[in-house]
């Protein structure tokens, strides 16, 4: 188990990428480890937490973010086993 | 004998195959019987109903018989139904009018997350016009979209509550609301419920647990531009908007067109059972066949507890708008409540509201001309659309 999550930068993609990014990231991660998608389309916050449910992933919190080049989302998984 | 003309060659390709036609959600083809009351009443009933002439009350006694007839269908009085010019102006006028009309008990909306976008429009719309003690209370649903029923009835007993909303069954994903309990709860709590049958009426029977309905001709196959408004006797409204002789929708409608609206209703009522399971037989093949043919697919809304004609899926890594166009390509229109491409921003919130993926999304409506041949064309085409969409995207085995 990793301390820091491996960082997905979606931003600016519209659905489905976010997601398909971040599936692809999450492969090759072992069971527990956290990795964080940030995102800028409406449809991930709601599709992130969707494909964590049907590939057993757990979302551990999602953040909104106001950074200095425009807000987006950060949301946090954990990988399942 | 016969005569080959030299120059002939057998060139006139052949004839494309006719479309199928799945997105009947609002946007049903014209009942046969709808053409024809059409053409009845645009002989009979052309004139400005308003008028002291012959020709005139000729189509206001057309448009006071279809008033009758959508009475007889939902358990009104003819009086109690007023015919819109949309759906959505149905549904903009009912929530405008019975907020103001009942300003003296408050102005909270309370509605489900999953109503029509005209009803959260609405309610958007009213709640920031009456100040900064409006509120709109929208609550939750399941997995499935049925609404939190503990929840919508704990709302409706808080203090101020002027109307609250609730769908019949939801025309994106099927699901049939608990209308009947939610309407004895806003009863016991003294505020009128307005029901939003415009997916239902002409497929299901609508119990009579109501104070506003609302329906949409174009759902049921009548006409398009045509909505239906009614409005129990008892049920405290004032307009917003100025006078005039159609009090609910100032200028009125087209009456050969409510003409057939109503026409349509009624042969609907006459072969709703036939027409249920008909249907309902070829929505049950689709919820089994598409996870067996297409990877990763969710379908979405209540598996039992539904409207007959509607169904719903969605499929992972894959942009909707995209697997619209690839089976429009194929020859099928389908409807979709996924915004990846479009220049809709945000995601159908019915299913945002239900926590299931949106993107990916394809929405089915059979209407009474689709066939079991239709659908199993559509069968055949979708898992190679969806993996064609999917390698646009490159996904390979995630």
């Amino acid at each position: 188990m990793t301390g820091e999550p491996v960082v997905v930068d979606a931003r600016g993609l519209r659905c489905p990428i976010p997601v398909i990014r971040l599936a692809r990231r999450a492969q090759d991660l072992d069971p527990g480890d956290l990795v964080t998608v940030w995102s800028t389309d409406p449809a991930a916050v709601h599709d992130v937490p969707a494909w964590a449910r049907m590939r057993g992933h757990a979302i551990e919190g999602s953040v909104n973010v106001d950074a200095a080049d425009g807000a987006f989302t950060a949301i946090t998984v954990r990988v399942g086993g | 004998m016969s005569v080959v003309d030299p120059g002939f060659s057998p060139a006139s390709p052949p004839p494309p195959p006719a479309r199928v036609h799945l997105d009947a959600g609002g946007n049903a083809r014209l009942h046969p019987l709808a053409r024809q009351g059409l053409e009845q009443a645009l002989t009979e009933g052309w004139a400005e109903p308003h008028r002291l002439h012959s020709e005139s009350r000729r189509a206001a006694a057309l448009l006071w018989g279809a008033r009758e007839a959508v009475a007889g269908a939902v358990g009104a009085k003819t009086e109690e139904v007023h015919f819109a010019p949309s759906h959505v102006a149905a549904l903009h006028a009912a929530v405008r009018a019975v907020t103001l009309g009942r300003r003296r008990a408050g102005t909270t909306i309370v509605s489900s997350a999953v109503e029509r976008a005209a009803v959260l429009d609405a309610a958007r719309f009213v709640t920031a016009r009456a100040g900064s003690d409006a509120r709109h209370d929208v609550v939750g649903v399941d997995g499935t979209g049925m609404v939190d029923a503990d929840a919508f009835a704990a709302a409706l007993t808080a203090p101020g509550v002027a109307v609250a909303a609730l769908q019949h069954s939801n025309g994106e994903v099927g699901t049939i609301q608990p209308v009947g309990a939610m309407h004895a709860a806003a009863r016991a709590a003294g505020v009128p419920l307005v029901v939003d049958a415009g997916a239902a009426l002409g497929h299901a029977v609508v119990p009579e647990d109501w104070d506003v309905l609302t329906g949409d001709s174009a759902d049921w196959g009548g006409p398009s531009g045509v909505g239906v408004l009614v409005v129990r006797r008892g049920v405290r409204f004032t307009a917003d908007w100025p006078e005039d002789a159609d009090s609910w929708f100032p200028g009125g409608v087209s009456v050969p067109s409510a003409f057939a609206a109503a026409v349509a209703l009624q042969a609907c009522a006459d072969d709703l059972a036939a027409q249920d399971s008909r249907r309902r037989a070829l929505v049950d093949l689709v919820r089994t066949r598409v996870p067996q043919l297409v990877p990763d697919v969710e379908m979405v809304g209540d598996p039992t507890n539904r409207l007959p004609h509607v169904v719903t899926f969605s499929c992972l890594f894959v942009d909707g708008e995209a697997l619209v166009s690839e089976l429009d390509r194929a020859g099928i229109a389908v409807g979709s409540g996924s915004a990846c491409t479009s220049s809709a921003l945000e995601p159908s919130h019915v299913l945002a509201a239900m926590g299931v993926l949106t993107h990916g999304n394809v929405r089915i409506g059979i209407d009474r001309a689709t066939t079991r041949e239709d659908v199993e064309r559509f069968l055949a085409v979708l898992p190679t659309a969806v993996a064609t969409v999917r390698g646009m995207l490159g996904v390979g085995s995630l």
